[in-house]
C-alpha cells in the first residue's frame, strides 16, 4: 500500500478511511466475518488432517485493491494468454504444427501424463478446451506482473471470490458508498451463460447444466455446490449419471434427464472408469464415448492439464507468440528445467536462492523455497533433485511486492498473489474483474496455498 | 429433482426427528430415574428398546445405569443412533443437497450441529442434562421453522415432510408397543401404581401428558390413552395424525408429478387401517399385534418411497 513516494494511489481513499477506525472495532468485525463464514459452511477440508475435518480459511479485512489502469493492462495479458492456451491445446489434439515448427520438443508432450491420447484428432464442442481459467499472478512493481501458473485444469478459489466480497459489503457497506468498485457478482450467471453457449450442436432448447463433484469430502466441496446453487444447476456426482441412449443422463425423481454440459470438479483420471482409472467410482463410465461422439460439453475438456504442466509454462512466451503473433503481454517468471544437465548443475549450485517445484505439482505441495529453507532441508531436496531431475523446475524468488494486512498490532506488509477468473465460450473471454488474492499470513513468507497456512482477501478493481 | 437429493432430504429429516425423540426418551426416563429410582433400570431398558439399540447396547454394557444410557442414547459415536450420530448424518445429509435448501434452513442445520459438536464433546453431567436435552428440542424446532418458513412448497418440501412424519410414525408405534402391556385394557390393574407411572411416562415420551388433560374429557386410563396416540387425529404425534400427513405430501407429489406410484396405494392402506377405527377393535385385534404391523408397514412404505423415487438407483 506504500511506495517511497508515501501511499500508492489506488489506495488512498481507503487510507484516509483505515485512519479513521477504531482498532477494537475492527478487530470485532474480523470475528463477525469468521462466525460467518463457519456458520455459512464456507470450509475446506484439509487432505491427512484428522484433529479438523473442515478449516476455514483466515480472510483478511484489508481489501487489495487494483486501480482501473493496472486491471485494464491484466485482462489484456490474460485474455491474450487464455487464447493462446485454447489455440495450444486445440493444435496440440490435431496438427501439431507447434511440434513440427521444432517450438517446442515432442517428448514434452509424448511423456507428460497430463497428454490424453483419447482427445486426438478431436474438436470439443465451440472448439473450446479451457472454459475456465484462473491464472495466478504476481506484482513485483509498477506494472510489472508475472504470471506464475496458468491453471487450465479445473481451477478453484472463485468462491472465496465472491463470499469475501460479500462479507466485506456486509461489513463496511460505507466503504462501497464512498469508493466505487467494479462488480464481482455476475460471475454465476456469466459461468452459467458461457458454458451454456458451448453445449453440443444436436443439443436443442435450453441446454442442461450440471455440476460435477466428487463429493462432500473433497477439500473444495463448498464450492461446487455455491456454483451450483448460484448459476441453479443440479450438482451431481458419478453415481447419479449413466449414460442413456448415447448421452449422459442424471438419475432423477422423475427418471433419467439427459445432460448438455458437465462442469465438472473431478480430476481427468478419474473422469472414466472405462477409460482412465479402473478403479475410479467418482466418474461415469462410458462418458468419454459419449463425449466423443459429440453428444456432451466436458468443461474443462479432458487432457487440458498439458498445456498448464509447469515444464510447459517456460516455453509460454514462445506458445503466446506462435498463436497470436503477438509479444506476451505478460512477464513469465525466468524458468529452469532440470532436465537439461547443465541447468541442474546451476539450480543444484544456486539452492539457496530459488524456488523449486514439482512439475505435475500443486496446491504449494512438494515445493522448496530456497531462502527460507533450513540446510538440512536444502541438502534433502537436492537429493531428490538428483534422483529425478525431471520432475522439477526451479525459479528465481521474486522481490514480490506486498500489501498490508490487518494483524493485532495493526497494518503489516504480507506477500500475496492474485488469481482472476477468465471464462471462454465461442464468444469470447470474459474476466470478471477482480479475483482470488491470496495472502502469505507469516511475515516473509512466499506460500500463500491455504493448504500451508494462507489467507484471503477481497480484491477489487477500481471503476476509475 | 435428482433422487439422490430427494433421499438426501428424506434422511436428513428422519435423523433431526429422531434427535428429538430420543432427547424426548431420554427425558421421560430421566424423570422415573429421579422420580422413582427402584423403576430406573427396567425404564431405562424399555427406552433403549424402543430406539431400537438393544443389541448395540448389550455388546458394549452390562448394566442399565442410568449415566451408561443417557451417554449412550446422546453422544456415543459407535451408536448410529445417538443424538450426535444422527445430527451428524442430518448435517452431512443437508451438505449433500445443499442447493435444495435455503440459507436459512442450512444455517440452522449446520449452527445445530456445530452446537452439538461442541455441547456433546464430553460427558453431560447430570446437573446440564435438561438443558442440553432443552437445546435439542430447541434446534429441531428451529430447523423446522425455517423449513416452513423459507422453503418453496414444492416436491423438496414435500420429501422433507414425508421423512418427518415416516420417522415419528415409527417412534411413536415403538414407543406404545414397547409398554403395549401397560395399556391393556385388564381391570385388576386400573388405578395401581404401576400403570399410572407407566401411563404418564409413555404420554410424556410423545410430549403429551399435558395436551391429554386439555383436549381428552377422561380419566387417565388405559384405552383413552391408547385411543389419543393411536387415533386422535389432533394430536401431532398420533399415529393417525402422521398417516394422514404422509398421505397428504404423497398426493402433492403425485400431482406435481402427474403419477401414481406403489408407495400411494401402500400409504392409502396404512391410512385406512386407522380410519374410522375405535379402539376397541384393535384391543379386540390385538394391540401388541396391530402396533407390530404398523411397524412393519411403515418401514414398507419408507422403502417403496425410495425405490418410487430412485433415491438409490
Amino acid at each position: 500500500m506504500q511506495s517511497p513516494q508515501g501511499v500508492r494511489p489506488p489506495y488512498t481513499e481507503y487510507d484516509e478511511w483505515f485512519s479513521d477506525q477504531d482498532a477494537a472495532r475492527l478487530s470485532k468485525k474480523s470475528k463477525e466475518a469468521e462466525a460467518f463464514f463457519r456458520r455459512t459452511g464456507i470450509t475446506f477440508n484439509v487432505y491427512g488432517a484428522s484433529d479438523a475435518e473442515e478449516r476455514l480459511i483466515p480472510f483478511d479485512l484489508v481489501p487489495r485493491i487494483v486501480s482501473n489502469k493496472e486491471w485494464t493492462k491484466l485482462s489484456k495479458g490474460i485474455d491474450q494468454r487464455v487464447r493462446a492456451v485454447n489455440a495450444f491445446l486445440h493444435d496440440i489434439y490435431n496438427r501439431q504444427e507447434i511440434l513440427r515448427a521444432g517450438i517446442i520438443p515432442t517428448e514434452l508432450i509424448a511423456k507428460n501424463d497430463a497428454f490424453l491420447p483419447q482427445m486426438m484428432d478431436f474438436v470439443p464442442p465451440g472448439d473450446v478446451y479451457t472454459h475456465i481459467v484462473g491464472t495466478d499472478i504476481v506484482r513485483t512493481g509498477e506494472d510489472d506482473f508475472f504470471v506464475l501458473e496458468d491453471n487450465a485444469r479445473t481451477p478453484s478459489g472463485v468462491s472465496y471470490m465472491l463470499e469475501n466480497r460479500e462479507t466485506m459489503l456486509q461489513m463496511f457497506p460505507e466503504l462501497f458508498s464512498k469508493i466505487k468498485v467494479q462488480r464481482v457478482s455476475d460471475y454465476p450467471k456469466h459461468l452459467r451463460r458461457s458454458l451454456a453457449s458451448c453445449a453440443p450442436q444436436g443439443c436443442s432448447g435450453r441446454p442442461c447444466v450440471a455440476v460435477l463433484t466428487p463429493g462432500i469430502h473433497n477439500s473444495a466441496y463448498y464450492e461446487h455446490s455455491f456454483l451450483a446453487d448460484q448459476m441453479g444447476v443440479e450438482l451431481v456426482e458419478g453415481h447419479d449419471l449413466r449414460v442413456v441412449d448415447g448421452h449422459i443422463a442424471m438419475r432423477t425423481t422423475r427418471g433419467y434427464k439427459t445432460i448438455d454440459v458437465l462442469y465438472r470438479r473431478v480430476d481427468d483420471e478419474y473422469l472414466d472408469p472405462l477409460t482412465f482409472n479402473p478403479n475410479s467410482m467418482l466418474g461415469v463410465p462410458g462418458i468419454m464415448d459419449v463425449y466423443r461422439a459429440g453428444n456432451i460439453t466436458i468443461a474443462n475438456a479432458p487432457g487440458t492439464g498439458v498445456a498448464d504442466d509447469k515444464a510447459i509454462y517456460s516455453y509460454m512466451p514462445d506458445i503466446v507468440e506462435f498463436y497470436t503473433g503477438e509479444r506476451a503481454i505478460l512477464k513469465n517468471v525466468e524458468t529452469h528445467r532440470c532436465s537439461e544437465p547443465q541447468t541442474l548443475k546451476y539450480v543444484l549450485d544456486n539452492l539457496a536462492d530459488l524456488v523449486v517445484k514439482e512439475v505435475h505439482g500443486s496446491g504449494g505441495y512438494g515445493m522448496l523455497v530456497g531462502p527460507a529453507a533450513s540446510k538440512k532441508e536444502l541438502s534433502d531436496f537436492a537429493e531428490k533433485l538428483k534422483v529425478r531431475p525431471a520432475n522439477y523446475i526451479a525459479q528465481p524468488t521474486l522481490s514480490l511486492s506486498t500489501v498490508p494486512i490487518f494483524t493485532k498490532k495493526g497494518l503489516a506488509p504480507r506477500h500475496v498473489d492474485l488469481r482472476p477468473f477468465a471464462l471462454v465460450s465461442p464468444n469470447g473471454v470474459e474476466i470478471t474483474p477482480g479475483g482470488l488474492t491470496r495472502v502469505a499470513l507469516k511475515a516473509g513468507s512466499l506460500v500463500v496455498n491455504s493448504s500451508q497456512g494462507g489467507g484471503t482477501k477481497d480484491t477489487w478493481v477500481l471503476e476509475d | 429433482m435428482l433422487g439422490k437429493t430427494a433421499g438426501g432430504l428424506y434422511w436428513m429429516f428422519r435423523s433431526l426427528e429422531r434427535a428429538e425423540n430420543t432427547a424426548r426418551l431420554i427425558e421421560a426416563g430421566f424423570r422415573i430415574a429421579l422420580t422413582r429410582s427402584n423403576d430406573a433400570e427396567t425404564e431405562w431398558k424399555s427406552v433403549i428398546s424402543t430406539s431400537a439399540a438393544q443389541i448395540a447396547y448389550e455388546q458394549k454394557h452390562d448394566t442399565y445405569d442410568s449415566a451408561q444410557v443417557v451417554n449412550f442414547l446422546l453422544r456415543e459415536a459407535d451408536n448410529p443412533n445417538s443424538v450426535y450420530s444422527v445430527v451428524k448424518s442430518a448435517r452431512d445429509n443437508a451438505r449433500m443437497v445443499r442447493t435444495a435448501l435455503t440459507t436459512e434452513v442450512w444455517s440452522a442445520v449446520n449452527e445445530t450441529w456445530m452446537l452439538f459438536s461442541d455441547l456433546l464433546k464430553n460427558p453431560v453431567h447430570e446437573t446440564d442434562l435438561p438443558g442440553v436435552l432443552a437445546t435439542i428440542r430447541q434446534q429441531s424446532a428451529l430447523v423446522r421453522g425455517a423449513l416452513h418458513g423459507t422453503m418453496l412448497r414444492n416436491d423438496i418440501y414435500d420429501f422433507c415432510r414425508i421423512g418427518t412424519f415416516i420417522e415419528r410414525m415409527d417412534n411413536t408405534a415403538r414407543i406404545i408397543d414397547v409398554k403395549y402391556y401397560a395399556l391393556l385394557p385388564a381391570p385388576s390393574f386400573v388405578g395401581s401404581r404401576m400403570d399410572n407411572v407407566q401411563w404418564e411416562t409413555i404420554l410424556r415420551s410423545v410430549s403429551a401428558h399435558q395436551s391429554f388433560r386439555w383436549a381428552v374429557d377422561d380419566d387417565f386410563n388405559a384405552s383413552a390413552i391408547a385411543n389419543f396416540l393411536i387415533l386422535d387425529r389432533r394430536l401431532p404425534r398420533s399415529l393417525s395424525f402422521c398417516t394422514a400427513q404422509i398421505v397428504s405430501n404423497l398426493d402433492y407429489l403425485a400431482e406435481q408429478y402427474d403419477a401414481r406410484m406403489p408407495c400411494h396405494d401402500l400409504a392409502d392402506g396404512l391410512r385406512a387401517r386407522l380410519k374410522d377405527r375405535d379402539i376397541a377393535s384393535i384391543f379386540e385385534e390385538g394391540l401388541h399385534e396391530f402396533l407390530s404391523s404398523v411397524i412393519q408397514d411403515t418401514a414398507n412404505l419408507g422403502f417403496q418411497i425410495e425405490q418410487n423415487y430412485r433415491f438409490n438407483n
